[in-house]
Parts: C-alpha cells; sequence; structure tokens
C-alpha cells in the first residue's frame, strides 16, 4: 500500500450499509477510506431479496423503515437503470378471517403514520394476483413498497463515494487499534472514526455487539413476465418468520424485473455452513406452492442461501459503541438492510459530525438495552 | 421411494459400461439418463433407432437387471439422495454407491454474430440431425477445432449436407500431426478410414478459423480468417465447437474435487475425492470413447467392490488417455480466438451481457453480481466456461438444481413427499 | 408407434416423423428463432443436448421448456 495516509472516516465492510455509509460521509465532505476482504456487495447484500419494505413489528422498527423507503423514493431518479428499482408495492397476505382482521390493524397503524395502505378483498386480491390459490381472505396493499438489485444498489452507493474522493481498499480488517485499524497483512490504517459495517461479522471488530447470523434460502425461477405484478407476503409472516428461536418457513414472493420470481423464506439460527439444505428448501418451496399453485410446474434456475445480521430485539445497531470513543457501528439489520441502508446512511452521519437527524435515533443505539421481543400474539 | 445400491448417471458409453459391470457383480444398479435412448452424445440415437454401438451393451445390462430411469434428469443430491425430474414427475432416489458418467460438453466461445439463429455448436448441429432435423441439400460450415469436427462433418455429408468447408483453428503442422494420431489404434485407423471416405471432395483447412457470422434474424453467411487470407461463405448452418468439456457439476455439488482440466478428480480406481462416489468417462477428463468405456468398466467393477476385475482394464484405461491427450495438446486453443468478440458482441446469451460490460470486471464473481451475466436459465454453462478461456476467471461452486427443473422438484422433501 | 404425428405450431397444424425432437420439426418447418432474447433477439438451438437453454418453449402451456429435449407427440400444442 502506499504511504500511510490519515483518513476521516474508515469503513469496515462494503456491503450496502458500508456503501451508503461512505457515500454519505464523502458527501459531508469527510476523506473516507472503504475496507472490503471480498467483493463489495457480495455478501448479506447479494444474497438479499431487495425488497424495500415499510415494516411495523415496533414503532422504531417502523420510523426507520418508512425513513428509509422516503429516501430511496427521494433517490429514485438518479438509480441506474441496473439498479432496477420498482414501486410494485406489498400484497400483505390474509389466508383466513383472524388475519383479515390483523390487515385490517395494521392498515390502520400504518395510516395513523400517514403511510398509505388500503385493504383488497378476497375479490379484488384475485384481480391483482390472479395466480394466488382461491380462498384467500384478502389482502393490505401498501403501494409505496418497492423492489431492487441490491447489488447494484451498493455499487450506485460505492461509485457515488468514489465520485466525491473516497477510496476502496482491498484488505480483511483485523482489529481496532487507537485512531485507526489494522488489516490482517499487517497494513496499519490511521482515521479519525472508524465504522464497523461488516454485518454479520461485526463483533469480531466490536466486542459484545448482540449479532448472530441468521441463514436464509431463496430460489429463482425462470422468466414468467407478466405472471406476479407485487411483493407477497403472508401475514402469517408476522407470526411464524419472526420466531426467534425455531427454524421456520414463510411465504413471500418476489417479482424481478425479468418476469423471473424470487421465492423466499427461510429463517434459521445456528445453522454453521452456507449450503443449501434440501429440506428446508423444500419446506420453503411447499409454503410457496400452497399459496401460489402454478409454481409447482414453475421452471427455477438457481436456489442459494445468506445470513442475515439479527440482533436481539430486531433493531440494528446504529451509533458509537460504548469503548473506545471514535468508533461506530452499522450493522445488525437482520433482513432489512437494503431497505434501511440509506436511513443508517443518514442517522449514523448525523451523529458523526452533530448534525440534526431527520428522526429520533436513539432507538438504535448500541447502548441500548436490548431485550428479545416478545411473540406476536 | 426406491433404495438404490448403486446408482449410474449418464448412459454414454462410461455409464452404460459401469452399469453393465456393477450389475454383473450381482449388485442392484439404477441408471439414470436424461435422453430417452441410451448413448450418450457420442451414441446418440437417431430419432427411435439407437446407435448400433449401443446394442451390445444394453443386452448385458437387460440381461443383469440394471434398472433404467430415462428421460431423467438428476437436479439435486444429498450425500444420501437424489432429487430426480422426469416429464414432469419428480421423485427422489436413495443411492449408496454413485457413479458419475455425466459426459461431457462443447466450448462456445463468443465471435460476432454468434447468437444468429443456425449457428450452432458442432456436436450440437450432430445431435440435432439425429433428432429429426432434415439437413439434406443444405449448406454447412463446419468449424472450431478437435477430432469432433471431422467426425460431425463427415456425419454431416452422409446425411446429404453440403458440407462447404471444415476449419480446424490450430495450425497446419499441429493439426496434421494431431491427424496422425487418429491412427494411434486399429479402431481409430477403421474410423479415420470411414471418415476419409464420407468427406471425399470437402474442403478441410487447418489454421483457419470463424471471426464473425452476419444475417438478419438468421445466419446468411461466415466470414471466414486464415492466416491474412479473409473471405466470406454463404451458408445455412454453421457447426462450430472448439471441443469438450467436462460436466462435473453433479460431483461439485457433492463437494468433489476438480483437476485441472475442470473435470472430477479421480484415483487410479475412478473413485473421486469423495467416498462412495465414483467419476467415469469425460466428466472426469476429455479423452474419448474407448478411455470411457474402459474407464466405465473399471468403475463399474470397483463400486461393486470387484478391484481384482477392474485391474485387468488400467493399463490399456491409461494408454487410451495417454493417446487422446497428446492429440488435445496438439490442437490448443489459438490466441486469435480470445479477441474474435467486439465490445458489443454478447458474452451472456441467458441475460445478454456484451462482452465489453463482462470483461470491465476483475472475477467471474464480480462480473455475475454486477451484470447478471452466468445467472440466467444455463446457469453459467456457456458464458462461464467461455469466461474461463478468455480471461482465466474461476467459476464460483455449484448451487442446486445442477439443471433446471420445476419448482415442485425441489419442493420434495427427502423421503419424496409433496406435502 | 405411429410413423407420422401432427403438433400445432402457433395454431398452425404440421406433420412430423415420430422420433422427432421439437426443436427440430421447429427448424424443418422454417422457425429458427425459438425464443426471443432479454433484448428481444430471435433465438435458436446451439448445442441440442439441453444445456444452453437456447430453444426454450412453451408446450401445451408450460413455458420454458427446451425444445432440443422434447420429442413430438400426437396433438401436442407448441407456442414460440
Amino acid at each position: 500500500m502506499a504511504k500511510p495516509e490519515a483518513w476521516d472516516v474508515a469503513i469496515a465492510g462494503a456491503g450496502i450499509i458500508g456503501c451508503a455509509c461512505a457515500a454519505a460521509a464523502a458527501e459531508a465532505g469527510l476523506r473516507t477510506l472503504l475496507i472490503e476482504a471480498g467483493v463489495p456487495g457480495g455478501g448479506t447484500t447479494a444474497a438479499g431479496m431487495g425488497h424495500i419494505v415499510a415494516m411495523d413489528d415496533s414503532p422504531a422498527q417502523f420510523a426507520l423503515t418508512r425513513y428509509s423507503q422516503q429516501l430511496w423514493q427521494q433517490l429514485a431518479p438518479e438509480l441506474p437503470r441496473q439498479v432496477e428499482y420498482e414501486r410494485c408495492g406489498t400484497l400483505w397476505l390474509a389466508g383466513d378471517e383472524d388475519e383479515w382482521r390483523l390487515a385490517a390493524a395494521k392498515r390502520e397503524a400504518y395510516r395513523a403514520q400517514g403511510v398509505p395502505a388500503e385493504m383488497l378483498d378476497a375479490r379484488a386480491l384475485a384481480a391483482a394476483e390472479p395466480h394466488l390459490r382461491p380462498g384467500l381472505a384478502g389482502a393490505m396493499l401498501a403501494p409505496e413498497d418497492g423492489v431492487l438489485y441490491p447489488p447494484a444498489a451498493a455499487k450506485f452507493f460505492l461509485d457515488r463515494a468514489r465520485a466525491r474522493g473516497a477510496r476502496l481498499l482491498a484488505g480483511e480488517c483485523q482489529r481496532i487499534e487507537a485512531r485507526g485499524l489494522r488489516l490482517r497483512d499487517g497494513t496499519q490504517v490511521a482515521a479519525g472514526e472508524v465504522i464497523i459495517a461488516t454485518g454479520t461479522r461485526a463483533a469480531e471488530l466490536a466486542p459484545g455487539a448482540a449479532i448472530a447470523p441468521r441463514k436464509g434460502h431463496l430460489l429463482i425461477t425462470d422468466r414468467y413476465p407478466g405472471r406476479l405484478h407485487h411483493q407477497l407476503v403472508e401475514l402469517g409472516y408476522l407470526r411464524s418468520a419472526h420466531a426467534l428461536s425455531e427454524d421456520s418457513v414463510a411465504f413471500n414472493l418476489q417479482p424481478r424485473l425479468s418476469g423471473q420470481i424470487l421465492i423466499g423464506s427461510s429463517r434459521q439460527f445456528g445453522a454453521a455452513t452456507a449450503e443449501v439444505e434440501p429440506a428446508m428448501l423444500a419446506r420453503m418451496l411447499q409454503r410457496a406452492i400452497e399459496f401460489m399453485p402454478g409454481l409447482a410446474a414453475m421452471s427455477c434456475v438457481r436456489a442459494w442461501t445468506g445470513f442475515r445480521p439479527a440482533t436481539p430485539d430486531k433493531l440494528p445497531l446504529i451509533g458509537p459503541v460504548e469503548d473506545p470513543p471514535h468508533v461506530w457501528l452499522a450493522a445488525g439489520h437482520e433482513g432489512l438492510g437494503i431497505t434501511t441502508a440509506t436511513g443508517t446512511a443518514a442517522l449514523l452521519l448525523a451523529q458523526l459530525t452533530g448534525q440534526a437527524a431527520a428522526i429520533p435515533y436513539t432507538p438504535y443505539l448500541p447502548s441500548r438495552k436490548t431485550e428479545a421481543v416478545l411473540e406476536h400474539a | 421411494m426406491a433404495r438404490a445400491a448403486i446408482t449410474v448417471i449418464g448412459a454414454g458409453p462410461a455409464g452404460l459400461a459401469a452399469a453393465v459391470c456393477a450389475a454383473e457383480c450381482g449388485r442392484r444398479v439404477v441408471l439414470v439418463d436424461e435422453n430417452p435412448l441410451p448413448g450418450g452424445q457420442i451414441w446418440r440415437a437417431k430419432k427411435n433407432l439407437p446407435a448400433i454401438e449401443t446394442e451390445p451393451w444394453r443386452r448385458r445390462a437387460q440381461a443383469a437387471g440394471v434398472e433404467w430411469r430415462t428421460g431423467c434428469q438428476a437436479a439435486q443430491a444429498t450425500p444420501e439422495r437424489l432429487w430426480l425430474e422426469s416429464a414432469g414427475e419428480a421423485e427422489t432416489l436413495a443411492w449408496e454407491q454413485l457413479i458419475l458418467a455425466t459426459g461431457a460438453r462443447e466450448l462456445l466461445l463468443p465471435f460476432p454474430g454468434w447468437t444468429l439463429p443456425n449457428c450452432c455448436g458442432a456436436g450440437g448441429l450432430q445431435a440435432l440431425v439425429k433428432a429429426g432435423l432434415a439437413i439434406a441439400g443444405q449448406r454447412v460450415v463446419v468449424a472450431g477445432s478437435g477430432p469432433l469436427t471431422l467426425a460431425v462433418a463427415a456425419y454431416l455429408q452422409q446425411q446429404g449436407a453440403r458440407v462447404l468447408l471444415v476449419a480446424e483453428q490450430a495450425a497446419p503442422m499441429q493439426a496434421a500431426a494431431a491427424a496422425l494420431l487418429l491412427f494411434s489404434s486399429p479402431a481409430r485407423v477403421r474410423q479415420a478410414w470411414r471418415m476419409r471416405d464420407a468427406l471425399r471432395g470437402v474442403e478441410i483447412q487447418a489454421g483457419c478459423w470463424v471471426e464473425a457470422a452476419e444475417g438478419a434474424e438468421r445466419l446468411q453467411r461466415v466470414r471466414l480468417r486464415r492466416g491474412r487470407r479473409r473471405w466470406s461463405l454463404e451458408c445455412d448452418y454453421l457447426a462450430c465447437g472448439f471441443g469438450l468439456r467436462p460436466n462435473s457439476e453433479l460431483g461439485q455439488l457433492l463437494g468433489c474435487a476438480l483437476n485441472a482440466e475442470a473435470g472430477l478428480q479421480v484415483d487410479r480406481w475412478q473413485q473421486t475425492s469423495v467416498a462412495r462416489i465414483w467419476c467415469a468417462g469425460d466428466a472426469s477428463g476429455v479423452a474419448g470413447v474407448e478411455a470411457a468405456l474402459l474407464a466405465g468398466q473399471i468403475a463399474g467393477y470397483a463400486a461393486a467392490g470387484r478391484q481384482d476385475l477392474a485391474a485387468a482394464f488400467i493399463a490399456r484405461r491409461d494408454r487410451q488417455q495417454r493417446a487422446s491427450r497428446r492429440l488435445l495438446r496438439r490442437l490448443a486453443l489459438r490466441q486469435e480466438l480470445r479477441r474474435l468478440a467486439a465490445d458489443d458482441t454478447w458474452f451472456c446469451r441467458c441475460e445478454d451481457v456484451p462482452i465489453g460490460e463482462a470483461q470491465a470486471y476483475a472475477s467471474w464473481r464480480e462480473a455475475k453480481l454486477q451484470t447478471r451475466c452466468g445467472m440466467g436459465a444455463c446457469q453459467g454453462r456457456i458464458c462461464g466456461a467461455a469466461g474461463r478461456f478468455l480471461w482465466g476467471w474461476e467459476a464460483a461452486g455449484v448451487r442446486p438444481p445442477i439443471v433446471p427443473v420445476r419448482v415442485g422438484t425441489l419442493a420434495l422433501t427427502e423421503t419424496g413427499e409433496a406435502q | 408407434m405411429p410413423e407420422e404425428l401432427r403438433i400445432r405450431v402457433n395454431g398452425r397444424e404440421l406433420a412430423v416423423a415420430a422420433g422427432t425432437s421439437v426443436a427440430a420439426a421447429l427448424l424443418n418447418a422454417g422457425i429458427r428463432g425459438m425464443r426471443r432474447s432479454r433484448t428481444g433477439e430471435p433465438r435458436g438451438p446451439v448445442c441440442g443436448m439441453g444445456a444452453c437453454m437456447e430453444c426454450r418453449i412453451t408446450v401445451d402451456g408450460r413455458a420454458q421448456l427446451r425444445a432440443c429435449q422434447l420429442r413430438c407427440r400426437e396433438g401436442m400444442e407448441i407456442e414460440c
């Protein structure tokens, strides 16, 4: 490497979170170095679906996801075609009357926050997505939700950061040192502030960060243009997929601009390897076929897995670590890192530069008391 | 759900021989093959008529009680089970020993116009003709490299095609030396002699290659190059393949190590780096039909625990493999082939990614992530092999399904239940 | 097995010799482009053995099937 250089900010990890932080830091006029051991956007970012979604598990989650979603909407005109950003909306599917009531309550919660949402009864749902199985009670439509292709979105932020003088360094961060960090090859990086954005591996640099990898499977079909129009998620997702202890699957479909359909989702704790597990994949696909029987005969081209960086209270860690000073976390986004990359970068930079933030950032501070949230009833 | 003692994937020469030998040792054998009739690519059936060469093996297999799964594709595997799909039906199959005889596919390289309809692989056009394509009277240019192109040209000519030219990219001296090696065994002499008869009157040029294919909506002419000379030929079909590459995906999915030829690494008994998994034929390194038959017999006997019977074939197999390697070394692909494509030539045919966009990235992984090359329906089989030749890109690991299948097939649990 | 069978291609009836693959039957009928690529180009069979995926068509309502790997069956409805 060239002669040691003092950076204002060094960011460990060039996933979508690290790239978004780098773009925000560079835009704030900070001399920014982004450090990545692998391919930028090639970790959890590349494995995810790319659902830009407002989620209301908790008020804090709703605030961050909605804020982030609006930031994406502002960025939309600047996003290159490769990002494939599309506001297709999410349909939260109600299987029965109980879930229909849940959907109605969800709509009220959205309305209370000024987030557009509408109810589709069984007939309207069948018209919106004719390939769903008959007999569903209906759905709540969140029309401002969207989808994008995450690796290209990460690259968009990376290019934006570089255009403002940031640099990308290939290397693996080994440990935090006073005013900087040290790479595994011995390189020392001097930086005023260090941001840890290494997702599932953040605890290696920030001991005590309560982040555990939560494995997920996805499968993508061949092209079937016009077969699916919205992101589809079962409302049971709130019950099944969010259980903290058990392996679970939930129906989650995404239309890609290419006409391909992404099929999810599964959640597992404690899975050691990244291999596709046929049993878990089969369970996930059976769930999907229950909701959309026609999927069974569609041709699929690839299954893969990824690890979500999960925290006990399902909120990310955004802010300073307790010790040492000048070290910041931007990690632990679980399955919402693509959505909240924009909001995370804005909140972190506000704290780092002492500016006012658009929404309160205290719920996401790493110093908060994290407790496992209770399950939905 | 059925239990199987020994499961063979692929009913080409290697798979047939392996299945026969294992079954003749009294073992239960299931032979899985994607085609409706046995023979693989080299002994591909002509419509409903099996190739004559398969007959003795098919008879022995029948006598020894080999169970056939024809028109059946293996999509996914664990150390205990295979997920199979045939004509829309899915099942899982337990295996104890697995013999991979998955053969090889053609290396196809990008040049301007290579995506035009009627631009086929060399073996590709032959397969289409065997499947009923009427080729009589059609003008065909056969190009690329290797013994397959000559065999294809001879076959097409016999079927009434007008083969205008066979273009071998290797330099004349190298091609001549390779041609001599075709006479290295009596079987090869007979084969070469038949080929020579069929190719009488056909122009064969060494040191010659296709620079571009042209036409509107379909192939109309090819632009050829030999040394400094450049010319065009009007034609109906181009059959262009640059040799064969092993089909190693199923083995890779099961964790088997690769060798330098990107085939599955095997020991002298054809065992892969993973216990209970064997590999025979071109899937372990392209060496041709004689070597495949010998390797298949070794794998079949060895998987049945009869190394004593397998041992008799080892010296002959090694000799055949050495002869094939000598021949293929002579036909090494020339540098010019790396520069045929223009920036706007498609690199990935599934996703329509131009070569100029793909080569801006440092690795296969990065190019895939950012351009989607290799993420389409062929799962990188075409552009992955091309990227390896063009830029030395190493392919990433294999993910299921190893061939596109119905979602419902992967929705089967291990015990083969749909729900 | 009958020597000849009938299939329909984009609504048009074709007589095909038994044992013929769908890809060969389409080429014989002058249909060389069997699918449109992502950018709209016509594409036809290349590898002839199910690997390149260029000859994908719709058969009896099921999309994305490889024409080279399918044999013509009596009454088959093909769209491409």
